[in-house]
């Protein structure tokens, strides 16, 4: 069973309907004791990174983060990849998981328009389990104004004001910076990928 | 590069799809859920559906309609018509919408935009602006109500005012061009796009792929919905994109 993890930021019920097209077990939960028992995680996200301080509150970050320390397989979408890093400059108080060094900024940009929103394509930077199948140049939806840099765990990149991080991976973590649930046929495959690991 | 968006766009009353002329002499267009899926499938980069008739008649969206159509849509979906309260928004999310569309409401009381977009975030909500040339003023004037009633304020004023109370994306209607064929309004999508800094999706005249050259180009516009070309297969979507990406604008194709 894949638990999507409800943090009360915003609407989850796109990636449980992905899950639930793909036939895929997916439960939508809050509650610490089912992430513990969770063979998959899953962490969406949308709005503004404050709200991952929801996550500190009621014990599931404790919870995410022995599931991870157990080997099983984290996938975060948006803001909730994002909160794989040490934080973001939305929310500079709050902090991140820190499982990559570095931290979330917002665009920089006099020309283009923030947030970025809308198909752009991705670029791979190396092998990826959670891109298998997808190639350089593939479309994917973005709706975003804060974008992870580029480190050593990028599979992916984006560019739009500079290239940044459109997934990331390293051992059982995993994360896209756009929303596999709304990128057509290429999100199906990235969320596929990661429930067939 | 981040691509032009061209939207499909499903006008629903009573669970049909239906089409008119200047918001008037509807006709009928198809099945939503069909008809959303059709329009994915032909390389659509978002779909639109708007109950117009929920504002005057005072109906509350058909939920089933959402969630039918939203199940096996894997692209953006955005709901709109009706949605008055906090609680509206969310029955609409909670049936797979993955954006809402707020205009009569958003106008009566702009602490409606606030309020859902900090519960849903700012990616979530659009403001709908139907506007209408007040030749007399040389101004674009916002109308609410289904285009039934004035409200004083200019296009571009109430633009930025939704921005600043988070809008994430401003839909903006020309009243004048609406089911014309003749062309989007590419002066007021400019004026509108340049005055703020989220996305403006250019709504009302499309008739030929020329007219989305021009508003992507002259008009500024982020992306471009159109309702009866696409229904009605006046215009195939992938070809449409194939003339934008030989004019040199950047599409999503292939798709």
């Amino acid at each position: 069973m894949i638990a999507i993890i409800d943090y009360k930021a915003g609407n989850l019920a796109s990636v449980k309907k992905a899950l639930d097209y793909l036939g895929v077990e997916a439960t939508v939960t809050d509650d610490p004791k089912v992430v513990s028992r969770a063979d998959k995680l899953i962490l969406p996200g949308v709005g503004h990174f404050a709200a991952t301080a929801q996550l500190n509150g009621n014990g599931l970050r404790t919870a995410v983060q022995e599931r991870i320390a157990a080997g099983k397989s984290f996938l975060g979408i948006c803001v909730g990849m994002q909160w794989m890093l040490m934080g973001s400059s939305e929310a500079a108080d709050v902090a991140g998981l820190g499982a990559i060094a570095a931290a979330c900024l917002r665009f920089d940009s006099n020309e283009l328009k923030v947030p970025h929103v809308g198909w752009n394509q991705i670029a791979k930077v190396r092998d990826s389990r959670l891109l298998n199948g997808i190639e350089s140049g593939a479309f994917v939806y973005y709706s975003h104004s804060y974008c992870a840099p580029v480190t050593p765990e990028t599979v992916a990149v984006t560019d739009y004001c500079c290239p940044y991080s459109a997934a990331i991976e390293t051992n059982n973590l995993f994360g896209v910076q756009f929303h596999p649930e709304k990128s057509g046929p290429v999100g199906l495959q990235v969320l596929r990928n990661f429930c067939e690991l | 590069m981040l691509t032009k968006r061209i939207i499909a766009c499903l006008d629903v009353d009573a669970g049909r799809v239906v089409k008119g002329t200047r918001f008037l002499n509807l006709r009928d267009a198809g099945d939503p859920a069909e008809l959303a899926t059709t329009h994915a499938l032909s390389g659509a980069d978002e779909i639109v559906l708007l109950d117009i008739t929920a504002t005057h008649e005072s109906r509350s969206i058909l939920i089933d309609t959402v969630r039918r159509t939203a199940r096996e849509l894997f692209i953006p979906f955005t709901v709109g018509g009706g949605i008055r309260t906090l609680q509206d928004a969310e029955a609409i999310f909670n049936a797979g919408a993955d954006k809402i569309s707020i205009n009569s409401a958003a106008v009566r009381d702009p602490s409606l935009i606030e309020r859902i977009a900090s519960r849903f975030g700012s990616q979530a909500v659009l403001v709908a602006i139907d506007a209408k040339k007040r030749l007399e003023l040389n101004e674009y004037e916002v109308l609410v109500t289904g285009g039934r009633k004035p409200t004083g304020r200019t296009a571009v004023q109430w633009a930025r005012e939704a921005e600043s109370r988070g809008a994430g994306e401003i839909l903006l209607t020309s009243m004048d061009r609406d089911g014309t064929g003749s062309g989007f309004d590419c002066e007021l999508t400019a004026a509108v796009s340049s005055a703020v800094a989220i996305p403006v999706i250019a709504s009302g005249g499309a008739g030929a792929s020329d007219h989305f050259v021009e508003v992507f180009g002259s008009g500024r516009a982020d992306a471009a919905l159109a309702a009866s070309i696409f229904h009605f297969g006046i215009q195939d979507i992938r070809e449409l994109k194939t003339v934008l990406q030989s004019r040199g604008i950047p599409v999503r194709l292939p798709c």
